[in-house]
């Protein structure tokens, strides 16, 4: 028998998305789309095959695990998991140069892994140590690698360039993919995604409930999260966050017209938008005429 | 020796400003500051979620009993759904708007209620509040905590001043501002149909939580 090496399947799995995904651009069509999304048709695809695949199979199993193991048991199988994401978290926070997270992370490992026997009791949390979730891409976000493209990993789902990367990281570090005897690693690798799965459950349920367009509404809110975590949960303003309060008019549409072009007029260039052409700012010779004609 | 010092000043500087803070809300006929208006709301629909089995059963009728008592007079729908459709708003007619913050408050109630359906040992804990005296947007930082562990669930409230009470605006949930996440849907949406189109795509959405909900 040959050894595998760690998540062999898993690189060669992003390594195709990533490849299919850069040569399908040259086909994806960018009609009025978001800039970080060049890739949105083959993203469209992807998700709907995720969702797809995710109704079928993963949260029906999700939901079944929920319904035959209890709950004691259960909290116990995540917190173990946990614990051991904790230990990658305290290396990438000590990676971004933030040590008093990383060393409360270290802290959490070594009483959860003792006091919470092995990780199955999360006692760290209820001591004031707060869990943290980091990962490789977000140490690379905090380095100043910029997110890249949007892309949507079949089976991983939402990422972007950067975190698919981080995510190649992730995997080499991560323990379970060196467990030997493969079955011992794929049966663990297994009840980790259902355990992650399982939590998830509610959070699935309010996003198709609160989305107009599910894609679009996972889509912008990674791009935010990612980077509202990168900041720690405490981002500065974007440029283009201003809130714009279109309740007080009496500014012309300028302001707001003007905001946008930040870092879209590049992109416009590329893409001229009837829609956005035709509500210009400018002042139109024709306005007075429009509004007498409706008269 | 030097750091005693310079808490113990610290700690006297912010008494004071707390007094001077108290005192000029007395005076000004005592509005609620932000970050005591956010733990009044939050405390109250905690309670009321933790003692009813219908909320937790997400009785649509009952929460919108619930919003329609104690949460709505806090938020200023108007604006947010001003802000959601952003540049287009301006070009909706009144009546319009109307319909879009009719069918807005609908979605995120729908939303709310399947939250608060969720709620079972969840605290919320609240972390220290900074603003200036001057401020007139600010934002009250919570987490949410599971009591068996787990990551805590960021979840701030962004409150602006509209006279002399503050108003929420927006609620951020794991770092992502959900009335700003809804700007491109919409955006898209008006770009496609036109604000009809959008009121139309909104009512739509609402049928069909409903049909699940009757379903349910």
């Amino acid at each position: 028998m040959k050894t595998t090496s760690p998540s062999a399947s898993c690189r060669l799995f992003l390594a195709l998305a990533l490849l299919s995904g850069a040569l399908l651009s040259g086909c994806a069509t960018t009609g009025q789309g978001d800039p970080r999304d060049p890739l949105e048709s083959v993203n469209r695809a992807t998700f709907q095959f995720n969702d797809q695949l995710d109704r079928v199979v993963l949260e029906p199993v999700a939901r079944g695990y929920t319904n035959v193991v209890p709950e004691p048991a259960r909290d116990c199988i995540g917190n173990i998991f946990g614990n051991m994401s904790d230990a990658w978290t305290a290396v990438n926070n000590l990676l971004e140069g933030n040590p008093h997270d990383g060393g409360s992370d270290i802290c959490r490992v070594a009483v959860n892994t003792t006091v919470g026997l092995g990780g199955c009791f999360d006692v760290a949390s209820g001591m004031g140590l707060d869990k943290h979730k980091k990962d490789f891409g977000l140490t690379l976000g905090v380095w100043g690698v910029a997110p890249g493209p949007y892309i949507v990993l079949p089976l991983f789902g939402p990422s972007d360039l950067r975190d698919s990367a981080g995510l190649v990281v992730d995997f080499e570090t991560d323990p379970v993919g060196y467990l030997y005897p493969v079955w011992q690693r794929n049966t663990i690798e297994v009840v980790r995604a259902i355990d992650a799965r399982s939590q998830l459950l509610g959070a699935s349920d309010l996003l198709s409930g609160a989305a107009l367009d599910k894609y679009i509404f996972v889509r912008d809110g990674y791009f935010t999260r990612r980077r509202s975590q990168i900041y720690n949960g405490n981002p500065p303003d974007e440029p283009d966050d201003t809130e714009v309060n279109p309740l007080q008019t009496p500014q012309q549409p300028a302001p707001a017209a003007g905001a946008a072009p930040r870092k879209t007029s590049f992109y416009r260039m590329l893409n001229p938008d009837p829609h956005t052409l035709g509500t210009s700012d400018a002042p139109r010779p024709d306005d007075g005429q429009v509004a007498l004609s409706t008269d | 020796m030097n750091s005693v010092v310079k808490r113990l000043c610290g700690g006297l500087i912010a008494v004071a400003c707390g007094m001077a803070f108290f005192g000029g809300a007395m005076a000004q006929g005592a509005p609620e500051a932000p970050d005591v208006l956010v733990k009044r709301l939050v405390e109250d629909v905690m309670a009321t979620v933790k003692s009813d089995k219908d909320i937790q059963a997400g009785s649509i009728t009952k929460i919108n009993d619930l919003v329609e008592s104690k949460i709505l007079p806090s938020v200023d729908f108007k604006r947010m759904t001003a802000s959601a459709v952003g540049k287009n708003w301006s070009a909706a007619t009144p009546d319009q708007q109307t319909q879009i913050t009719e069918q807005f408050r609908k979605l995120l109630v729908y939303t709310y209620a399947g939250a608060l359906s969720q709620v079972r040992d969840q605290q919320i804990q609240f972390k220290p509040f900074r603003a200036d005296a001057g401020d007139t947007t600010v934002v009250v930082q919570t987490q949410v905590v599971n009591t068996k562990g787990g990551e805590p669930i960021q979840l701030n409230y962004k409150l602006t001043k509209e006279g002399d009470a503050w108003k929420i605006i927006d609620v951020n949930v794991l770092g992502v501002w959900l009335v700003e996440n809804y700007r491109s849907t919409f955006a898209q949406q008006v770009s496609q149909g036109g604000i009809d189109g959008l009121i139309k795509a909104l009512v739509d959405k609402n049928a069909q939580l409903a049909a699940q909900k009757g379903k349910a």
